[in-house]
């Protein structure tokens, strides 16, 4: 295993749910990778399909095609592969209240995954350790409290502890703060960062939020309907996004006052029914404002699929012929 | 600041569960309607432990009791008269509630355990399983109970036993649809997922997070399904199904019906039995009623 | 005279068996007519239950006390008549948008029309018409009118939600977290809706949220409450870009502004949790969590005061502010 080997790499994944009207086509084409001691935001609107991506990276949804690598090797949804699995990439939820059980001590909640996986070792020792690196200090004093007991912050930390007990090389993070407090979220993307650089682990944070995301991301991918439709690096793609979707999102981030904001029409589409072309066209600013067809593309956004990233035609025809110039 | 040399983490949980039951009673004590309830249901379990202190069994067999007058009302022959074939109706009554309340719980352990099997791994897996325990489950839903009793009965033949079986087979349905549709919410609860990610097997799942988030809706389930056991086995035994040999209170109201105790105008012989069925199966809907008001989860975050 | 004119307004919650909680505790708000005002504040903060004591619609026992002045009428003295012929052709109050806020079984144009029914003054007011002009005139096609909640987004349903509110004209609107449980984009569309609206219609605004950067473009002024309080108020540039209240400051700094280095890989927060209402920390409630906390603020019950023009801020920080030992 070399270090070029990323951590998880997603290879033209698709996965479906039925539908009355057809399949959704939740997640529908998508090549990512996640890096070693990398956090990724994973962006989008809902609908978008980043929870249903996150999740079958977690080995929580079987794709329907494609493949999920994690360290090279492609993931077995055999009971003892997804075990093993289990213990190298761990979850952190989005409601931190409905995530515990509430008839389980806090001790018991972060004791669960170690007395699953039949770790070695002391196991009161462990737990503690998992508090107190989760900033729930003393540990002790917390053991026999229930979830009603603690706030929605502290819950939140008693899952990190819980996920992080087990060691492992990846978190996958669906929208850890956007339940709790705005006061209270710094304090936990904070822990999430220090994990980061002192257990080593890496981070793929699913989020509407892109302040989050320049807050705590080294890179981010930005998803549309089932696809990533561009990934850069963090402060590449939130200060200059190529693709025109990234750059309505960033127009209409409240906190930006030096860009118009480009409110799009509508909402985005069912996934039971992708436009045809390119996905964003029937939204794209560039094909309503008739910038498209002026550069002479507009046949290939409605009638051809952009496989490429950023997934624009106009982008990939100014870079090919550099006749479009992007305006900061 | 040094951590407290406290009891390890086990036993404190232990503790805390416990004070939480007290907790719990400590409600329990203060709804009125439920702790009538309790104390009915003390009494006749009391009454039916006592009762071979309580009363001669012997009493219970026509051949000992030759001597009786028949239909001799409460004044003349005591406490409660005698019925047709001169036996001491309090005798029987005392004696049938140890059957009634027998069959009672027994049948009621055995429907709840298998509707509470069914329900939970119907709900739980869904899917196929899931579909195929629903439909036997509507089966014997459908199907009248009376009928499938009786045909039931008449085919294992009367005892006590055979009674338990049948109200027991014919009584797990309602009880397995509500704990399937229970279960299918709280398969869907984030803890589950979370228990999932951490490598849990469904096993595991079951038993640690479904079974103890599912059991307040049993238990009120079982407390509830007690008077509706009692009461089908009344009425088996009313309809001569049940062991000829055992009293019971519904073969204390077959056997007035049976001898014309309605037409000699012999109360003593019907009443008391019918109260006693009333009584025992208020008795329960008060405490499960009451039991499903206290093991209300919004009701006990609002006592936090 | 203003619109609105709230003094004193204080909220105690009597829920049985258990202590009174404390929820608002002295609150003064003024608004003219199609004037913004932003209220921001997070759980705990007593923000809804202000919003519920200007309608009246908190829970029976409920202690309100203190004077909302309606045009120079007391909403909290009004008989339930007059309250009832008010709310809504006054005073109306839009909700987040979530399911239950809605009939479920009951069609949007249905539910928008029993409120036009249930005000109308006359014959010609009660007009089923209307209900396609309100659909109209907040973004929404005439035919939805026929759609469930269910089949429509969470945006639609806000918007619907919207219309409802403007159903009989009132002049003051009570916005109560109408954007927090929507996607950016549809969070834009729904305030560039509000403020066209306001624009409009000349409609005097209460924009309640936890989200202290979605009022920066759509309010003139914001106050940020803490534990019952206003802790601060002023224009909203200011108070988002320099807030006065360490409280303020804090807040502002976890809407990471995108581009801006000192927010890059610098998640700022405060450590503890907003206080619960039933124990509000003594002095200043904030002085478990400051940053700049001193000696005296435990035990000072620190009043707003002015901090610079039309600001006024509650801290000891503040030149000028008058310490009470």
């Amino acid at each position: 295993m070399n270090d070029a080997t990323p951590l998880v790499e997603v290879r033209d994944l698709h996965v479906q749910y039925p539908g009355r009207d057809g399949p959704a086509r939740a997640v529908d084409g998508v090549n990512l990778e996640v890096r070693e001691g990398e956090t990724l935001a994973l962006v989008g609107e809902s609908g978008c399909g980043k929870t249903t991506l996150a999740r079958t990276i977690m080995g929580l949804r079987r794709p329907t095609s494609g493949e999920v690598r994690f360290r090279g090797e492609p993931l077995s949804y055999k009971r003892a592969g997804l075990r093993e699995h289990r213990r190298r990439a761990q979850m952190i939820f989005q409601d931190p209240t409905g995530a515990l059980n509430a008839r389980q001590t806090l001790y018991e909640a972060v004791a669960e995954g170690i007395r699953i996986q039949g770790l070695k070792g002391d196991e009161e020792q462990i737990v503690a350790e998992a508090l107190a690196n989760a900033g729930m200090r003393p540990p002790e004093s917390f053991f026999t409290r229930y979830p009603y007991e603690i706030s929605g912050g502290q819950r939140q930390r008693v899952i990190i502890a819980g996920a992080m007990a087990l060691d492992p090389d990846l978190l996958v993070a669906d929208e850890p703060v956007s339940a709790l407090d705005a006061s209270v979220r710094g304090e936990i993307l904070a822990l999430m960062l220090r994990l980061v650089r002192q257990a080593g682990v890496s981070i793929l944070v699913v989020t509407h939020d892109l302040g989050l995301a320049w807050n705590i991301a080294d890179r981010v991918a930005v998803m549309y309907l089932g696809r990533i439709v561009e990934d850069a690096p963090a402060e590449q793609l939130l200060t200059a996004p190529q693709h025109p979707y990234t750059r309505a999102l960033l127009s209409v981030v409240p906190e930006t006052t030096h860009t118009e904001p480009q409110i799009l029409r509508g909402e985005t589409p069912d996934p039971t029914r992708i436009p045809s072309g390119c996905r964003f066209h029937p939204r794209c600013p560039l094909v309503e404002s008739g910038e498209a067809a002026r550069l002479g593309i507009e046949k290939q956004c409605t009638g051809e699929d952009p496989l490429f990233l950023p997934a624009c035609h106009a982008v990939r025809s100014a870079d090919e012929h550099e006749a479009y110039v992007h305006e900061r | 600041m040094s951590a407290v040399a406290a009891p390890s983490a086990r036993r404190i949980a232990w503790i805390r569960r416990r004070r939480a039951l007290s907790r719990a009673w400590g409600q329990f004590r203060h709804h009125t309607p439920g702790m009538i309830g309790l104390g009915i249901l003390v009494a006749a379990v009391l009454m039916a432990i006592a009762a071979p202190l309580l009363a001669d069994e012997a009493g219970l067999r026509a051949i000992n009791v030759t001597h009786n007058p028949t239909f001799a009302n409460p004044s003349e022959f005591g406490p409660l008269g005698t019925d047709s074939l001169g036996r001491d109706v309090m005798t029987q009554f005392i004696w049938g509630a140890r059957t009634s309340l027998l069959v009672g719980l027994a049948a009621t352990i055995l429907a709840i355990l298998i509707g509470s099997i069914v329900g939970i791994t119907a709900g739980f897996y869904g899917g196929k399983i899931g579909g195929v325990l629903m439909r036997i489950t509507e089966w014997f839903l459908v199907i009248p109970f009376l009928p499938l009793a009786i045909v039931l009965a008449a085919i294992l033949g009367p005892s006590v036993k055979n009674i338990i079986l049948v109200i027991g087979i014919t009584s797990w349905p309602s009880t397995a649809r509500l704990i399937a549709a229970q279960v299918l919410t709280l398969r869907e609860r984030d803890y589950v997922d979370r228990s999932r990610a951490l490598g849990a097997s469904n096993w595991h799942l079951m038993t640690r997070h479904i079974v103890p988030n599912v059991s307040p809706l049993i238990l009120a389930n079982t407390t509830l399904t007690v008077p509706i056991v009692i009461l089908s086995e009344a009425t088996l035994s009313f309809l001569g199904l049940g062991d000829p040999t055992n009293p019971s209170w519904g073969k204390m109201l077959d056997d007035a019906f049976e001898t014309g105790a309605v037409t000699a105008e012999a109360w003593w012989v019907f009443i008391p039995p019918g109260l006693g069925i009333l009584l025992v199966a208020l008795a329960f809907t008060l405490c499960g009623t009451a039991l499903e008001e206290i093991l209300d989860p919004r009701l006990r975050d609002r006592n936090k | 005279m203003s619109l609105l004119e709230v003094s004193d307004l204080r909220v105690t919650y009597n829920a049985a068996s258990q202590a009174p909680i404390p929820a608002v505790r002295g609150i003064d708000v003024t608004l003219d007519v199609g004037e913004t005002l932003g209220i921001a504040g997070e759980s705990g903060c007593g923000k809804s239950s202000m919003a519920g004591a200007l309608l009246r619609l908190l829970p029976k026992g409920t202690e309100v006390t203190g004077d909302v002045l309606l045009d120079g009428e007391d909403v909290l003295e009004m008989k339930p008549g007059r309250l009832r012929a008010v709310r809504w052709t006054e005073l109306a109050i839009v909700f987040q948008g979530a399911l239950h806020t809605l009939n479920p079984v009951q069609r949007v144009g249905d539910q928008i029309y029993e409120a036009i029914k249930l005000h109308a003054k006359s014959a010609s007011d009660d007009d089923p018409k209307r209900v396609a002009d309100l659909l109209e005139l907040v973004g929404l096609p005439a035919r939805r009118s026929r759609a469930y909640p269910h089949e429509l987004s969470g945006g639609q349903r806000q918007r619907v939600l919207i219309g409802l509110a403007l159903a009989c004209d009132p002049r003051l609107l009570i916005a109560d977290e109408p954007t927090t449980a929507l996607d950016v984009m549809v969070q834009a569309q729904v305030l560039r809706l509000l403020a066209e609206l306001q624009r409009e219609l000349g409609l005097a605004i209460i924009f309640i949220t936890h989200d202290l950067s979605t009022l920066v473009n759509v309010c003139r002024r914001i106050a940020v409450m803490y534990a019952g309080r206003i802790v601060e108020h002023g224009p909203n540039d200011k108070v988002f870009a320099d807030g006065a209240h360490p409280y303020t400051r804090a807040l502002s700094a976890a809407f990471p502004v995108i581009g801006e280095a000192e927010f890059r890989m610098n998640p700022s927060g405060l450590s503890g949790d907003p206080p619960d209402p039933r124990h509000v920390p003594s002095g200043c409630p904030f002085h478990p969590r400051c940053a700049v906390v001193t000696d005296v603020c435990p035990h000072t019950e620190v009043e707003l005061w002015p901090a610079g023009p039309s600001r006024e801020a509650a801290c000891v920080h503040v030149s000028g502010a008058p310490v009470r030992a």
